[in-house]
């Protein structure tokens, strides 16, 4: 399941929603991704996070249907939130839940990898000299091209 | 054609939207994009460097050599930052 939202979601909460009622899920995997304070010697003082209405909701169910054909997942959760953040607000959770730990870890590190280089989604940070548009890094290229995916 | 911008692509063109007729003449994306250079001082240097310019139609990633028409959704963006 995908949601993109401005409200903040509680992953306690999303993992107990997954499993309730089931018997079936060996292991639960999850990444939550926070807004940090500093980008290098840059204190970041807020940060604002916009998308493309569409397009995103599209790429994200195309890697959760990726994810699901390469692992056998019980069910898969990707939350981002959109808007206005500041430093230690989460922006993003990526649960997934398998019969063992192997698929669920897996497909939890191959989501969140491609979602940084394929959701359309952009970070413009706050700081004291004014405002940046966040650029993409190579490492997270590189993160998701170890997965092996056009 | 509709044609949408995001990020610093839309503060440099200075529009997030725009509808424009496509010449009958172009058909891929790679034309495309040199004629969106053309239409203004501000499109010419927004576009200047198209290494950091990614390009989806009707949603989906696009390359220089894929076809686009007039009554495709066309967007610009930079590099996505998300996650």
């Amino acid at each position: 399941m995908i949601r993109i939202q401005t409200e903040d979601f509680d992953p306690g909460q999303e993992i107990d929603g997954i499993t309730r009622g089931r018997t079936d899920i060996g292991g639960i995997a999850s990444f939550v991704g926070t807004v940090r304070d500093s980008d290098g010697d840059d204190g970041i003082t807020a940060m604002t996070l916009e998308h493309y209405p569409g397009m995103t909701e599209k790429q994200l169910a195309a890697l959760e249907d990726e994810a699901r054909k390469r692992w056998s997942l019980l069910d898969c959760l990707i939350i981002h939130r959109v808007g206005r953040l500041v430093p230690g607000d989460r922006i993003v959770l990526v649960v997934t839940a398998s019969s063992h730990r192997a698929d669920a870890l897996e497909s939890c590190a191959f989501l969140i990898d491609w979602l940084k280089t394929k959701a359309p989604f952009w970070k413009k940070e706050e700081n004291a000299d004014g405002e940046r548009w966040v650029e993409a890094r190579a490492e997270d290229t590189d993160a998701a091209n170890r997965w092996e995916i056009s | 054609m509709k044609i949408l911008y995001f990020a610093w692509l839309r503060t440099r063109v200075g529009t997030a939207e725009e509808t424009l007729t496509l010449p009958s003449n172009i058909t891929e994306v790679g034309a495309m994009l040199s004629w969106l250079q053309g239409q203004s001082p501000k499109h010419e240097s927004a576009l200047a460097d198209l290494s950091v310019v990614r390009v989806a139609v009707n949603q989906e990633y696009a390359r220089a050599g894929d076809p686009v028409s007039d009554q495709d959704e066309v967007a610009l963006f930079p590099p996505v930052t998300g996650g």
